[in-house]
């Protein structure tokens, strides 16, 4: 399957993302700037991680508001898969793909560690190759990671299994609501999440726990 | 011309971890009347316009776009 990774100004885990879509599907995706109005058919459109516009007024407020992303919505109504990591995760909120909103970390500190990651949510495109309650390890690294939804939102997302990664318990990195890390639209094919899988995906990371994520994404034959 | 001022604030019931280390410094600069306090943004903006009514809608538009997330800020519109 093809994939394409958005480029924006302030991006700075592009070619990281490139470089695990490039190991795991054997070709490298097509990137597509913040101008363009089309994007070519592929698979998985991902947003990668950094700071868009210097995070400037709110992160992803910008990002969210430049052409391409006309065309990621159009993309995500067709049944495109959509994948938002980190900044793209923030992003994705602000273009009001997914619902709720990222706030700055409760500690006000940045993060940059490794955490553990419970699937909460095993039956979706990106997450069929882990199992249900398969506790993974992921980095994170981000000053906005505070996720936050209104009640009404939450309890939807919950109920409709929507949450697909939670913070495992006593690692919650950022004081996000019901230790939620990484959730999914409605219809299943945007996820957004603020750790990054693709920093995970090598002998030479420490770990591959984040390649499932990829494989399953791409439908990559196990 | 018509000047603006917009104010966003963030929701009540919304955590403001900036709002309160501010609070925790005011404290320990001696302030110790300081209640809460929350961290908001104002923006001043120029519009060319004449209209009062066109220039406020314009700016709620803005608001509401872009200047504001509605998940967990209000607005507020002030015609200068």
């Amino acid at each position: 399957m093809k994939s394409a990774v958005l480029l924006l100004p302030g991006l700075n885990r592009d070619r990281d993302m490139i470089a695990a879509l490039t190991k795991i599907s054997g070709e490298p995706p097509v990137t597509v700037w913040q101008t363009e109005t089309e994007i070519p058919d592929v698979d998985l459109i991902v947003i990668p991680g950094g700071f868009s516009y210097g995070d400037y007024l709110r992160c992803g407020a910008i990002a969210a508001r430049m052409p391409v992303m006309e065309a990621v919505r159009r993309k995500a109504q067709a049944g495109t898969r959509i994948l938002g990591v980190c900044n793209g995760f923030q992003i994705l909120v602000e273009a009001g793909l997914l619902p709720g909103a990222l706030m700055r970390n409760a500690s006000l500190k940045f993060v940059c560690r490794e955490v553990r990651l419970e699937v909460v949510n095993a039956n979706t495109v990106f997450t069929g190759r882990y199992r249900q309650g398969d506790i993974i390890r992921c980095p994170v690294a981000h000053h906005d990671g505070n996720y936050f939804a209104a009640r009404d939102d939450l309890a939807k997302l919950e109920d409709n299994g929507q949450v697909v990664f939670r913070y495992a318990e006593g690692t919650n990195p950022n004081g996000s609501i019901n230790d939620i890390a990484g959730i999914i639209n409605e219809a299943g094919n945007v996820l957004g999440m603020m750790p990054h899988p693709e920093n995970l995906i090598e002998a030479a990371h420490g770990g591959t726990d984040g390649e499932a994520l990829f494989a399953a994404a791409l439908e990559i034959a196990a | 011309m018509i000047k603006a001022r917009v104010t966003v604030t963030l929701k009540n019931g919304v955590l403001d971890p900036q709002g309160k280390a501010i609070e925790g410094a005011l404290g320990s600069l001696g302030f110790e009347d300081v209640g809460q306090v929350r961290q908001g943004k104002v923006f001043d903006l120029e519009l060319d316009s004449a209209d009062p009514g066109t220039a406020k809608q314009q700016i709620t538009a803005m608001c509401e776009k872009l200047l504001a997330n509605t998940v967990i800020e209000d607005y507020a519109v002030e015609l200068l």
